[in-house]
């Protein structure tokens, strides 16, 4: 999937760890949901992954066919491709705690 | 339609339907389902909802040149694949020529985590993508009910779907959507409600431990369609259906004969044999020859190369086989030659309807002219009378629209009475004989008389049916004084009344020596007579004779005496 979009963000501020977080999400054109989603998770990012983490952004209405592959059914979905095992959290990611026990962040927030 | 004068009619707007390919199914809902819109198809599992979903797909694409999109949420396109090969579908090929496209939606709710608001766009994206490589006209999507157990937000969901619905509509795509049957509702997840436009239940009953499977339209849409329950069969061909409402009493018929195989028969029913395509009905109590008179049926239709189909509830082809040799009737030569076919099951093998199916199945695949039932009532153990009655009145009524000759046997119980069947079947036989046990004299003997012949007038004398080696023969029986006599009975009075003739006979040989003897009698004695009256003739003229001569001596003399007297 090295071909596919140009529209990829990728960060790589504070490497703190040596784990790195390769996230994909995809949209299905520039609708408020994943417009919002994408402002979330970038959120979310910038506050638990500094530095170490990878988006890209898979806009389904351009590649299709990507959408069996990947076995996507609901948009947006946001998945973890790495660290594994892959993860697929679904939703416009409004409920930052969710998101954090999807993406098994939430130890590093441990209160 | 009405009409205003004046006032051309607007062509009513017609229900385009995408047929199914599959003829039964066709025919229930009318020529197909509704064209570019969704159809539901729920029932319990396992009882065909996505083998209908996958023949609704490949037989498009193979007899209706239209591609279709099959997406799984179940199985995977492998396991489905496995599952119809067993069926002579083969779906991988479709995909390989682009007729069919497999998206296999695979939904696991522990591997998602749902935060906040979504929409199935994925699908949709799936779907389009799906549609458009192969160019697909119809889609089957089972079981879309599987979205349930993946997401939890249903409000999102049941929004989603109707949205989804509405798209495959816009799309022009016949779309058909399989659904698990719920306990108060049609389908678990209430889908009913999004496909309005026809609905067609699957149910897999059993009753009494026999399985039926049956289909019937809950509804549909600005189309008529079959209202009632329709038994399906799944076979090695796939889905099979025979509707009932394409049996009617417009079969058509035909005065030409049909030879029942027994020429003595022939001539009791008056036109040398049956009609063709009527039904026969031959009944009688055990052991009197019922099997033998639908083998030489059989053997006779076989001999003019004709196709025949015999349904064995009671022996085994083998045993019918070997049995028939001891008439002198090979049925073996037939059954190599494939003219003749055997299906023998035990009754209690399936359902009354499935019974008939199998029967309809196996007729529409022969194509028999002539199809024997040994025995008809053993047919009445698989179900309630009424449901058996109205299983064989629809067998019948099936054999006659295809014109097919049709042969029943029925045992009656020795008690009962003869002219009865136990499954009130007769009324719509055409033909029926009865086959009955005559006991004379410490002897039981067979006989045949025919009960009723429609269109035919036929013999009403009983005649005594006789197994021999090569064959049936039908005997005239004495009727007597004494009543009907058959066998050694019948024999010993045929001798008697030989020796009777024979004795009247010589009775009139010796009146009429007599008569002769006295003939000649008489003419001996007229010719004696004769013979006296001649010689006492003779002797009489002999003396007249002499009598005269004597006088005329006198009377020369008297002369000569007075000229020597001179006395002038």
């Amino acid at each position: 999937m090295a071909n596919q979009l140009n529209n990829s963000h990728s960060e790589a501020k504070k490497p703190s760890e040596n784990e790195r977080w390769e996230l994909r999400l995809y949209v299905a054109g520039h609708t408020p949901t994943s417009l919002a989603a994408f402002a979330n998770l970038k959120k979310i990012c910038e506050e638990h992954l500094a530095g170490r983490y990878t988006i890209e952004v898979i806009d389904l209405l351009e590649n299709p066919r990507l959408a069996k592959g990947e076995q996507i059914v609901a948009i947006p979905t946001l998945v973890r491709k790495l660290p594994p095992p892959v993860k697929q959290i679904i939703g416009d990611l409004t409920d930052t705690e969710r998101v954090l026990v999807g993406l098994d962040l939430v130890k590093i927030v441990d209160k | 339609m009405i009409t205003m004068p004046g006032i051309s009619p607007r062509p009513l707007p017609v229900f385009e339907k995408a047929p199914t390919g599959i003829k039964g199914v066709d025919e229930i809902v009318g020529g197909g389902l509704p064209k570019g819109h969704p159809t539901l198809i729920c029932g319990s599992a396992g009882c065909g909802k996505t083998l209908l979903a996958v023949e609704f797909i490949t037989r498009g694409a193979l007899l209706y040149d239209e591609p279709g999109v099959l997406m799984l949420f179940e199985e995977s396109a492998e396991d489905v694949a496995r599952n119809v090969a067993s069926l002579g579908i083969n779906l991988l090929d479709l995909v390989d020529q682009k007729k069919v496209f497999i998206d296999h939606v695979h939904i696991d709710s522990s591997e998602i985590m749902e935060t906040g608001v979504f929409d199935l766009d994925g699908l949709f994206v799936r779907l389009g993508a799906a549609i458009d490589t192969v160019g697909a006209k119809r889609v089957a999507l089972d079981t879309i009910e599987n979205l349930f157990s993946g997401f939890n937000n249903e409000t999102i969901l049941r929004s989603e779907i109707r949205r989804l619905f509405a798209w495959l509509v816009e799309k022009g795509v016949t779309t058909v959507v399989t659904g698990e049957r719920g306990e108060a509702t049609l389908t678990r997840h209430g889908l009913e409600e999004y496909v309005s436009d026809c609905v067609i239940l699957l149910d897999n009953r059993v009753k009494d431990g026999v399985a039926t499977r049956l289909l019937r339209v809950v509804k549909y849409r600005g189309s008529s369609h079959g209202n009632d329950e329709y038994p399906f069969l799944i076979d090695e061909q796939g889905i099979w259906v025979q509707p009932v409402t394409s049996v009617g009493l417009d079969y058509p018929v035909t005065s030409e004969l049909f030879s029942s195989g027994v020429p003595q028969l022939d001539a009791m029913l008056g036109k040398q044999g049956f009609y063709r395509g009527s039904s026969i009905l031959v009944s009688g109590t055990a052991g009197t020859g019922k099997t033998s008179l639908a083998a030489t049926l059989v053997d006779a239709a076989c001999r003019r190369g004709e196709r025949c189909l015999y349904f064995s509830y009671e022996e085994s082809p083998s045993q019918i086989t070997r049995n028939m040799c001891s008439i002198g009737i090979d049925l073996n030569q037939w059954v190599e030659k494939n003219l003749l076919r055997f299906h023998a099951v035990r009754p209690t093998l399936y359902g009354a309807e499935m019974h008939l199916l199998s029967a309809q199945k196996l007729v529409h695949d022969f194509q028999p002219q002539v199809v024997v039932v040994d025995p008809l009532n053993n047919l009445s153990s698989v179900g309630d009378i009424s449901e058996v009655k109205s299983m064989l009145m629809r067998m019948i009524d099936f054999f006659k629209c295809d014109g097919i000759t049709t042969l029943f046997t029925s045992l009656t119980g020795g008690g009962d009475d003869e002219a009865t069947t136990n499954v009130g079947v007769s009324s719509l036989m055409d033909a029926w004989l009865l086959v009955r046990n005559l006991e004379h004299s410490g002897e039981r003997n067979r006989a045949l008389y025919i009960l009723k012949t429609r269109g035919m007038s036929n013999s009403s004398q009983v005649r005594e049916f006789r197994l021999t080696d090569h064959g049936i023969e039908l005997v005239n029986v004495y009727l007597g004084a004494g009543g009907i006599l058959a066998g050694s009975a019948r024999l010993a009075q045929e001798a008697v009344e030989r020796t009777e003739m024979l004795k009247r006979q010589q009775l009139v040989e010796s009146k009429k020596r007599a008569l002769e003897r006295k003939r000649i009698l008489l003419q001996s004695k007229q010719a004696e007579l004769l013979a006296g009256y001649e010689e006492e003739m003779e002797i009489l003229q002999r003396e007249i004779e002499q009598e005269e001569q004597i006088q005329q001596v006198i009377d020369q003399d008297q002369e000569n005496l007075a000229q020597a007297r001179k006395a002038v």
